[in-house]
């Protein structure tokens, strides 16, 4: 009876009951979002690269490093030369090193020139290799191996020709339109930025850019791409490598070594460190957001509670019927706990539903945007904890017309004053 | 002493109430009736008519004196013990708008019973059984209270006052927002159904005209006087 009075009084004011719920479920789908979002960022951050000991670059800090050879945003300052890039992985520790070559695009994806090493040694998210979902590493100098979300996007198949362009940019003006590439492989889904990649050899790289001085064209000196195979096409410099080493124990002195390397200046970073030092500094931005939606939240929990209040005028008469009929004031406060506990509950679901929806609508926008891999699940153990403190925030609140009711039918009693 | 009939419905002695702000006072030196009769509570409004009725049915408690109901002694129970014992023992008819308006006509009648603590399925066979007696028919039971003209709502609140099998109804001025046929008539089935279920009626109106339904009557303004047979 109590939880059919309650229901049907809400119900008797739907009208104000529904902009109450739609409130609730707006604040409540953008704290259980930026919670989600957070997570899921830091997770979707941490897990890009697993199992690398060591990125070196040429000198800068360590958080542009980290974000132009992981996260492929920025740019490099300054690149390694060949011959220091050899010294460097003879080293004894040294186990295995993946050279990248950054600075040109496809339709706004990075192409990175590396070699096959690459697909045996990189590891991402839980030490988990790299898969071709089809077809197989570069083994031509105009082969490509593309990521999931550049093929999926793009609609590749394997043995279509694809062009490069130079620099960054999605539109750009300065196009490697004579020497396609063939695509050879694509990798399967992965999460990270390795997905937006195309991937060609680091001759190929050399090779586009052969007949390049200055970062543009040398007019009357266009080589065609079997012209280019004559050349010797060893790269020039690269702009950073990973290390895996041998024993873990040496990645601080080896780290130490390179950065103190006589023939030019590079920049060694250990990847965990450089991905808590890039969390710590979202993690300002993310606990203001938070805070923003719990200030949401809360209005929106005040605003309901002050419809409470405003409707407890006309309900009097409800109030005293209750009494009469034998209801102790205890009741009317349980009843009204009950009413906000339901709305509350209600908007809880909703916006759970809500936020399901525009994650699964925004996911693959974010993925390709920001590079943020979020998952759909967004009940978690934090989300339950977030669901428990709503809930408890809004009883707590709701005692302020629960406990207005008892009193005002106390010393009403049976008196309706209208 | 469990002998039914030698309880009164109805004792009480020496009652007074006044509030804490003082002035007005409320004095009642005698009263007693029995199960079965019929109480006429004649005053002009603000002659405490309302205290009256707050006191007898528990909501407010009395400054000294002793009053029971149903043999039990109000003016010492705590304020939960009397809300239940007016869940079972009071059924109470306002002026108007008796029913709560989102709730269908059964459940509005079942009110009482759930605050009494009695078993549904039984309250629910009782109830219908009520209101049919009291003229509502079944195409009216599950229609919002609110559907309903005037007199069927005052006799929904009849029903719901009678469901529990109160020792007590008290009804404060119920007739006074219908006209003179549906009055009558409303006072009629009321009485007979108050009769019935062995109830004593405690009624308050200013109408004169009615105190012919009654065994006894009250006047507000002349409360020394005590009761006086009709």
């Amino acid at each position: 009876m109590l939880m059919k009075l309650a229901g049907l009084s809400l119900w008797n004011r739907r009208g104000t009951v529904l902009m109450t719920w739609l409130s609730l479920t707006i604040s409540i789908a953008l704290l259980l979002g930026i919670d989600h979002l957070r997570t899921e960022a830091k997770s979707s951050f941490t897990s890009t690269v697993s199992g690398t000991d060591l990125i070196v670059g040429a000198r800068s800090g360590q958080l542009n490093l980290l974000l132009y050879s992981v996260f492929r945003i920025g740019n490099a300052t300054a690149n390694i030369s060949w011959p220091s890039y050899q010294r460097i992985i003879k080293h004894p520790q040294i186990d295995w090193a993946i050279p990248i070559s950054l600075g040109d695009s496809h339709r706004g994806y990075r192409v990175m020139g590396t070699n096959t090493d690459y697909f045996s040694h990189y590891r991402y998210a839980n030490s988990q290799p790299l898969v071709l979902a089809q077809g197989e590493p570069f083994a031509q100098v105009f082969d490509t191996v593309l990521g999931a979300e550049v093929a999926q996007k793009l609609g590749y198949k394997l043995g279509e020709q694809i062009e490069l362009s130079h620099g960054v940019g999605a539109v750009s003006f300065s196009q490697h339109k004579d020497k396609p590439f063939t695509v050879v492989g694509i990798l399967a889904r992965t999460g990270t930025p390795v997905d937006q990649t195309v991937h060609v050899s680091l001759e190929a790289i050399e090779a586009i850019h052969l007949d390049w001085q200055q970062g543009a064209p040398m007019p009357g000196r266009q080589l065609s791409s079997e012209q280019t195979l004559q050349h010797d096409l060893t790269p020039k410099s690269i702009t950073a490598f990973m290390v895996g080493l041998k024993s873990r124990m040496a990645t601080f002195t080896l780290q130490r070594q390179i950065n103190e390397f006589k023939n030019e200046p590079l920049t060694a970073i250990l990847p965990g460190v450089a991905l808590a030092e890039l969390w710590q500094m979202l993690g300002m931005v993310e606990n203001l957001l938070l805070l923003i939606s719990l200030l949401v939240l809360l209005a929106a929990l005040v605003g309901m509670i002050t419809t409470l209040l405003a409707s407890m005028k006309e309900r009097q008469r409800e109030m005293a019927i209750l009494r009469a009929a034998g209801a102790h004031p205890w009741y009317l406060f349980v009843l009204i706990q009950l009413e906000v506990l339901l709305v509350t509950l209600l908007s809880m679901l909703s916006a759970a539903a809500l936020l399901f929806i525009s994650l699964y609508l925004l996911q693959d926008k974010l993925a390709a945007d920001f590079g943020l891999f979020i998952s759909l699940h967004i009940v978690k153990l934090t989300t339950l904890y977030w669901a428990g403190a709503i809930l408890l925030l809004s009883a707590v609140l709701a005692t302020i017309p629960g406990v207005l009711a008892y009193r005002k039918a106390l010393a009403d009693g049976l008196t309706i004053r209208l | 002493m469990t002998d039914k009939p030698k309880i009164p419905a109805i004792d009480l002695k020496q009652l007074q109430f006044y509030y804490q702000s003082g002035g007005w006072q409320l004095s009642l030196p005698e009263l007693t009736l029995h199960c079965g009769q019929h109480l006429f509570v004649r005053g002009a409004s603000g002659s405490g008519k309302t205290t009256l009725l707050n006191l007898l049915c528990g909501i407010t408690r009395p400054v000294s004196g002793e009053l029971y109901v149903n043999g039990q002694p109000l003016h010492k129970l705590s304020s939960s013990t009397r809300d239940s014992l007016r869940a079972k023992h009071i059924g109470v008819v306002f002026q108007q708008l008796n029913l709560i308006p989102y709730l269908s006509v059964l459940d509005n009648a079942l009110l009482s019973s759930h605050f009494a603590g009695q078993n549904k399925a039984n309250s629910v066979d009782r109830a219908k059984t009520l209101l049919q007696r009291l003229g509502l028919q079944q195409d009216l039971w599950h229609k919002p209270a609110t559907n309903l003209s005037v007199g069927q709502q005052q006799r929904v609140a009849i029903a719901r006052a009678l469901l529990p099998k109160p020792t007590l109804l008290i009804a404060d001025e119920p007739t006074s927002a219908l006209d003179s046929d549906n009055r009558d008539a409303f006072m009629r089935v009321m009485l007979a159904e108050a009769d019935a279920n062995g109830c004593t009626v405690i009624f308050v109106s200013h109408d004169q005209s009615l105190t012919q339904y009654f065994h006894y009557q009250l006047d507000m303004q002349q409360l020394a006087t005590g009761v006086q047979p009709c």
